[in-house]
């Protein structure tokens, strides 16, 4: 079954809240080979001018996929996950993710677009903080093959 | 909030390189990137899998490759001064077992904006000889 195109404009979330900390900022500092400071120590943090560990430049993927789940596995989209890979990526920061930031994300099908038996479908998730103001937007095109 | 790691705008020029490094992906690697982002697709540690979705075998994240590029970056930028990167993933990386993937990553300055103090960074990915990210860009606020 093709991805469905009269999918795009739809909307997910907000869901439960993502939490930023400091275990997970220094898990994944490691897991990229992220090695400066300011993603392991508080003090050197701090000395740059953040409240508390920054976290590396990719980090919102870790939110964004959670969003994005509930999009390729709503029926109504259509998409098979084992035909999926993985096109293009964009991250633009407001500001960056600190340890301790509590992020709300709301997930948007910006486009669908079928051709040669590959649908290419973008997902835009916006990332806010608790007061609702913007701190992320990561933008993701999964290049879906058709079964044939 | 960080002009203590920014780097200085003054000075820049259009193909100067600011940051290099060779990076190694093996299996190890995978499943550490897979625990840290949470991302378990098993195209990145099961081989009979990914050869059944017609893979040559078991392949890097791509956000893996692209949170690696980051990284390289940042080591020039320093932490949290990366306001917008985006990539295309243009060509898996095979990562064998037992082995290493070997990538070479290389950061330049590819434009730079005068008015809002920002460099755009430029990153070349490669893997056996060939790219493997396309339109690799990094804005970096400069002080």
């Amino acid at each position: 079954m093709p991805v469905n195109a009269d999918a795009v404009g739809r909307s997910y979330g907000p869901f439960e809240p993502y939490e930023v900390t400091r275990v997970k900022i220094r898990e994944f500092a490691d897991a990229v080979d992220a090695y400066s400071g300011a993603h392991r120590d508080v003090a050197v943090a701090q000395a740059e001018g953040y409240e508390d560990l920054v976290a590396p430049t990719t980090f919102a993927v870790i939110i964004a996929q959670k969003s994005e789940f509930h999009v390729v596995t709503d029926p109504e989209v259509g998409v098979d996950f084992s035909m999926v890979v993985h096109g293009e990526e964009r991250f633009t920061h407001v500001r960056p993710l600190v340890a301790g930031d509590v992020i709300y994300t709301t997930v948007h099908i910006d486009s669908i677009k079928q051709r040669a038996g590959i649908s290419m479908v973008t997902t835009r998730a916006e990332l806010t903080d608790v007061d609702g103001a913007p701190v992320s937007t990561v933008t993701s095109t999964l290049a879906v093959r058709e079964v044939a | 909030m960080t002009e203590s790691t920014s780097p200085s705008f003054a000075g820049l020029e259009v193909g100067q390189v600011v940051a290099e490094r060779e990076a190694i992906i093996t299996r190890d690697t995978l499943v550490r990137y897979a625990g840290a982002s949470g991302d378990f697709n098993p195209i990145h540690y099961n081989d009979v899998i990914a050869e059944e979705v017609g893979l040559p075998g078991v392949i890097a994240h791509g956000m893996l490759t692209m949170g690696v590029g980051a990284s390289v970056v940042e080591e020039w930028a320093g932490a949290g001064n990366v306001s917008d990167y985006q990539v295309r993933f243009t060509r898996p990386i095979p990562v064998p077992n037992p082995g290493e993937a070997v990538v070479a990553i290389s950061a330049k300055i590819g434009a730079l904006d005068e008015e809002r103090r920002t460099a755009r960074v430029d990153l070349t990915v490669e893997f056996d000889g060939a790219k493997v990210l396309g339109k690799a860009q990094a804005v970096v606020d400069c002080e």
